[in-house]
């Protein structure tokens, strides 16, 4: 057993055991831990983004740009001041220019992206052949049953989502089948995540055995 | 019986709590090791960056925090030594200005160990808002979003980084994700430029990754803790992943049976009733 003689890995223990303390009920160590977090957060992104946006790209660029790159810069300062009128109750319908670009923008980007990028690219993917000749019986078996499921899978899941006529008859069938596919979608995202989340218990207990106590 | 199955669903849930950590705790102290083939996905993307030939260059984004540092940064660490045993070149950015610190140690640690130089072997350029602006720019030139690098020294000053302009130059980009930038990156570094992509991720996300690669959008995944322990045993160092995954196994099985145990208990009291 060698315990860490860092004050920092004690301060990240201690840190560590707060938050799991909740876990019994909440408690003033729970809300030192929190408010320790929440505060050191905003301080960081605060700097990073001074840091590593406004002060190399509006400030530094107006400093060292000349001609038509230094003025266009003026456009990117009036927009944030702008967002920042919200503050000023008189002036605060101003920073809906501003939310208006960032909105325009973000859907213009998100809706080229996501049909080329997602869309498309997904449709095209389910375009697969239901026999698949590799090179033994069970390869292709396999291969064959994966297009097959695949291409069930999607089409049924897709009649699932159509509102347009009442699920009776063969529609409710088919309908049926891709809530089967969906559920087992969602049960390997269950799996996931508790993996997920008992990956996190693990890391903060292997710290706590390993760097700070020195039992493993 | 009914009253066992009454008494089962009343156990206080810190019961479960305790017994999930001890279950963590006992584990990790007596060392169980975790054996397992690598999944396909994984293997794959291993042999990508196995195969590419020295001096390739590889960028690295950060798109996590310390929330999801137990399941990334051990997969970060692992694919950093296989980058640097294989003499590749790493470029390191990020779109979570509060993970990049943390990218930016393993990055200096892992290169300390493997006698690289800042600026020859790799470089770390740090953050700029607006990812989707920022990975498209990418494309064009990287010099239009990342003039100098986080120390604010020129990219040109930086000899690895002179033949660097844009995704051509580029041979893999290795995303480590644990929300939606990796979406974004597929949607405009692979669709619109064919940037081949290696994605690390959660396990939270890593379901909803799957049919990238399904439709050959990325060219691996490495999903969660598992994940990350797979890539440690190609690579010839296990660590950290490694360690836990015997804990998650049994945790698992814990889960499994407590799930179980409610499931048998609900159906016998609702028999009853």
């Amino acid at each position: 057993m060698h315990i860490s003689m860092n004050i920092w890995v004690w301060v990240a223990a201690f840190l560590t055991l707060s938050m799991f303390s909740f876990l019994y009920k909440d408690n003033i160590f729970y809300k030192i831990g929190e408010h320790i977090y929440v505060g050191t957060s905003a301080a960081f992104m605060l700097i990073y983004l001074w840091y590593f946006d406004v002060q190399p790209k509006l400030v530094g660029g107006f400093q060292q740009n000349t001609g038509a790159a230094r003025w266009i810069l003026i456009v990117p300062a009036l927009l944030s001041l702008f967002m920042l009128m919200r503050f000023i109750r008189p002036a605060a319908w101003i920073s809906r220019w501003a939310i208006a670009f960032t909105v325009g923008m973000g859907s213009g980007l998100g809706i080229t992206g996501l049909l080329q990028g997602f869309l498309v690219p997904q449709i095209k993917a389910t375009f697969l052949p239901l026999y698949v000749n590799a090179h033994s019986f069970w390869h292709s078996f396999y291969y064959s049953l994966n297009n097959i499921l695949m291409i069930v899978g999607t089409l049924s899941a897709i009649v699932y989502f159509y509102f347009s006529a009442e699920q009776k008859g063969a529609l409710k069938k088919v309908s049926q089948t891709g809530i089967t596919f969906i559920m087992i979608a969602f049960g390997a995202s269950f799996g996931y995540t508790v993996m997920a989340r008992i990956s996190l218990l693990i890391g903060r207990m292997y710290f706590l055995l390993h760097n700070w106590l020195g039992l493993v | 019986m009914r009253s066992l199955f009454e008494k089962m669903g009343q156990i206080d849930r810190r019961v479960i709590y305790i017994l999930v950590a001890l279950a963590v705790i006992v584990t990790i102290l007596l060392k169980v090791k975790f054996k397992g083939a690598p999944l396909p996905e994984v293997r794959h993307s291993y042999e990508v960056i196995n195969n590419l030939p020295a001096g390739s260059v590889v960028m690295v984004s950060i798109d996590y925090d310390a929330s999801s540092m137990p399941e990334l940064d051990p997969m970060l660490r692992a694919m950093l030594k296989h980058c640097f045993k294989k003499n590749l070149k790493v470029i390191m950015l990020g779109h979570w200005p509060l993970g990049l610190p943390l990218g930016q140690l393993a990055l200096d640690e892992i290169a300390k160990q493997y006698h690289k130089k800042y600026g020859i072997d790799y470089v770390f350029l740090g953050y700029r808002p607006g990812l989707q602006a920022v990975m498209l720019n990418i494309g064009k030139e990287i010099r239009s979003v990342f003039a100098t690098d986080y120390k604010n020294t020129p990219l040109d000053s930086l000899p690895m980084m002179r033949s660097v302009h844009n995704y051509n130059d580029i041979a893999v980009l290795i995303a480590l994700e644990a929300g939606s930038v990796g979406d974004a990156w597929v949607q405009f570094a692979q669709a619109r430029f064919n940037q081949k992509i290696i994605m690390g991720t959660t396990a939270v996300i890593t379901p909803d990754e799957y049919p990238y690669l399904q439709a050959h959008q990325i060219v691996g995944l490495i999903g969660g803790l598992r994940g990350a322990s797979d890539y440690e045993k190609l690579v010839g160092s296990p660590d950290i992943a490694t360690a836990g995954m015997a804990s998650q196994t049994v945790v698992h099985t814990l889960i499994v049976v407590f799930i179980l145990l409610g499931n048998i208990g609900y159906f016998a009291l609702r028999r009853r009733h």
